[in-house]
């Protein structure tokens, strides 16, 4: 077991690491793609010194942008102007805690102002119905480029980019060309495609995306928003990584879990899942729901995959973060062992029950299968603790658990 | 017959002398794949001694995919290597020209499967994978870590993008047993789709009824919707996981996330039995449907 244990221990194919808009700038800036100054704050005092370094004691404009991973933040009043240092203070104030689409805002970039002429789009990101990469650019940046892509497909040039040869000076003349770019700016644009390909691929990224790159007054090319998304299995190349991982963190159990390698995901529901696969948890977690409409609705709680190595620790600390959840009224553990055996699992949960002692309160609902279900069956029948519930089937198991959790909400 | 792996399939693993490699070695060799050699360019021209039956078995370890080709014949290689050095073993087995390549490990940073991909394609080898528990044709050939003992040979093809799903539903329909069941593996590019899955099913004689398993992300069953409508005359029953998912977060597979409208577990549902396949709620129920179909 301990040998699956490590095997779990290393999953990281859980999950693409999304940036906020302060961290992308800070890698463009490294790869250099040109980029407006830009500095982020977490308080008003921090705004102001930020705007200072930028203007540098002249006149001008900084632009205040709360940084939350969602799009319409202009509309919801997330970005603002402000044309002293003082004044930068009083914005970051107004858009610090504000909540846009659910996302609380925490930081705020404090940008250098820009003379914009023109905007554009270009994105490059992972083709998976086509297994290689897809450029995308457009002469009508600064959109929506969803509805853009809708509205006026003809307008959104989209480039295939073969992973092996990326884009090189020739696929970025044909990406700038395919786009319709003027003939003025073409050159430069096609220079800033190739540096933005070397944030791709130096940084692993799954997606890299402008909106806008735009031609500035005195026309220089410069990314003035981007996104990027990383992906978390390249983390063994990219020492650096971690620490914007972290600050990306979300939901404080999220964190937790994350700390102890679990892969967990955290929802809106009372019954709380723990189980071994990814595809095996998902369905777990339908088929709570539908158990959830005969038993007043309740829903899952988490996602939770233990993966391959079910040791008392793992299950441990997988119940432990569940158990904490004050939303979680009864837990559904559902494992199918393959490679795991059901009594490494069934040892896994009541030496967990041990450990947890008095902070388990909540009922357990335990169905195994697979790989010694017989031992691990007996093992949970002898323990016989007073929380613990034995089911025979998936479906069973999930309106057992529905109903215990229906009963306590 | 079956899909991809047959009594007849020579199988080299490498990574066999590493834990995860032995570990998943040992098995085969019990469920009774014709495992001919390892590769290991630092223990070339050892052996590695497996047990088997009450005394061992030597499987001899190479220098080379294209020496252990060379010796054996080999025509498959599963690939057990840690994540940072699979990229490397890819090109070398499709290098070797071996005809399939399976590989297991999870955790592969997709733009290195994106390029072995390509290259694998464009000297036209299968790919299996990554991330994925590897295929069974129960009875004859188990390659990967795909339990043996669940059931045995029949008349369903099985194919899914899930490990845990995939040993779930052998258990459901364990008394009717699998011409092959296969795990193509839940990242975001894997080698062998669900379209080639299906085809291969279509194909085979032995195959009577095809059981699909998704899971949200991607279009990769809306695809294999349109190509059942278009290709596929055998009965396909079908389960998609992942209804509850909520948008833009990962659930467990890198590439299970559902993007804006694209990808959830409701489309694809409606593509599927759109193009007739019957759907089943839950996999039991899904079991049921093909059971219906088998009577």
């Amino acid at each position: 077991m301990a040998s699956q244990a490590a095997h779990a221990g290393r999953r990281k194919d859980q999950s693409q690491v999304d940036l906020f808009e302060y961290q992308a700038r800070d890698i463009f800036e490294k790869h250099g793609v040109p980029v407006l100054g830009g500095i982020v704050a977490t308080t008003p005092d921090e705004a102001r010194a930020a705007a200072e370094r930028l203007l540098g004691g002249q006149p001008g404009v900084v632009v205040v942008k709360a940084q939350v991973k969602t799009g319409g933040r202009g509309k919801a009043g997330g970005v603002k102007i402000a044309r002293s240092a003082d004044e930068a203070a009083e914005k970051a104030a107004e858009i610090l805690g504000m909540d846009i689409k659910g996302h609380t805002v925490h930081r705020v970039m404090i940008a250098a102002g820009a003379d914009i002429v023109e905007e554009y789009y270009f994105s490059v990101l992972l083709d998976r119905s086509e297994r290689r990469y897809l450029a995308m650019a457009s002469v009508e940046g600064g959109v929506e480029i969803e509805q853009l892509a809708v509205e006026r497909p003809e307008a959104l040039a989209k480039v295939a980019v073969d992973p092996r040869t990326g884009i090189d000076a020739e696929k970025a003349a044909e990406i700038v060309e395919a786009a319709g770019f003027a003939a003025d700016v073409a050159p430069q644009v096609a220079e800033v495609l190739q540096r933005l390909w070397d944030v791709y691929q130096g940084e692993d990224a799954t997606l890299v995306e402008v909106n806008p790159l735009v031609k500035t007054a005195d026309g220089r090319i410069v990314a003035l928003d981007g996104k990027v998304t990383l992906d978390e299995n390249a983390g063994f190349r990219h020492a650096d990584h971690a620490a914007l991982e972290d600050a990306a963190a979300a939901d404080p159990l999220e964190a937790r879990a994350k700390e102890k390698d679990l892969n967990y995901v955290k929802l809106d529901g009372q019954v709380g899942i723990i189980g071994n696969g990814a595809g095996l948890v998902m369905s777990t977690l339908d088929v709570v729901a539908y158990a959830g409409e005969d038993h007043g609705g309740v829903k899952p709680a988490n996602f939770l995959d233990i993966g391959g190595g079910a040791s008392a620790e793992v299950m441990a600390a997988g119940l432990d973060i569940i158990l904490s959840d004050p939303q979680v009224k009864a837990v559904f553990v559902n494992v199918f062992g393959g490679i795991t055996a059901c009594d490494a699992v069934a040892n896994g949960i009541v030496s967990a029950l041990q450990i947890l002692g008095d902070a388990a309160t909540k009922p357990l609902v335990v169905r195994l299968d697979g790989n010694n279900v017989l031992e691990g069956r007996a093992i949970l029948a002898e323990a016989a603790h007073p929380l613990v519930t034995l089911a025979d089937t998936m479906d069973g198991g999930a309106a057992k658990a529905a109903e215990l959790a229906h009963a306590a909400a | 017959m079956a899909i991809f792996l047959t009594e007849s399939s020579k199988v080299i693993v490498q990574g066999m002398t590493g834990s995860e490699g032995q570990k998943h070695t040992t098995r085969m060799l019990a469920s009774g794949t014709n495992v001919v050699g390892g590769v290991n360019p630092r223990k070339a021209g050892t052996s590695v001694a497996f047990p088997q039956g009450d005394g061992t078995v030597d499987v001899p370890v190479f220098g080379s995919v294209e020496e252990a080709m060379k010796e054996t014949g080999a025509d498959v290689s599963v690939i057990f290597v840690p994540p940072a050095h699979t990229k490397g073993a890819v090109i070398e087995a499709v290098d070797a020209g071996i005809p399939l390549a399976v590989i297991i490990t999870e955790g592969i940073p997709v733009a290195d499967t994106a390029e072995f991909f390509a290259y694998a394609q464009d000297k036209g080898v299968r790919l299996i994978g990554p991330n994925c528990p590897g295929l069974i044709s129960p009875g004859k050939s188990n390659v990967g870590i795909i339990p043996a003992d669940i059931t045995g040979p029949g008349k369903i093809g099985l194919v899914s993008k899930s490990g845990t799903l995939t040993y779930q539903m052998m258990y459901e329909l364990r008394d009717l047993g699998f011409s092959t069941a296969i795990g193509i593996g839940g990242d975001p590019i894997i080698g062998t789709t669900h379209i080639d899955a299906l085809a291969a099913f279509e194909a085979d004689p032995d195959t009577d009824v095809i059981v699909l398993i998704g899971e949200i992300g991607g279009d990769a069953e809306e695809r294999a919707a349109a190509y059942i409508a278009e290709h596929v005359t055998k009965p396909v029953v079908g389960y998609v996981a992942g209804f509850t998912a909520p948008e833009g977060k990962t659930m467990g597979h890198a590439g299970a996330i559902v993007s804006g409208s694209a990808g959830t577990a409701q489309a694809k549902k409606e593509a599927l039995e759109a193009a007739g396949v019957k759907v089943g709620k839950t996999p039991s129920e899904t079991a049921a449907l093909a059971r219906e179909l088998l009577a």
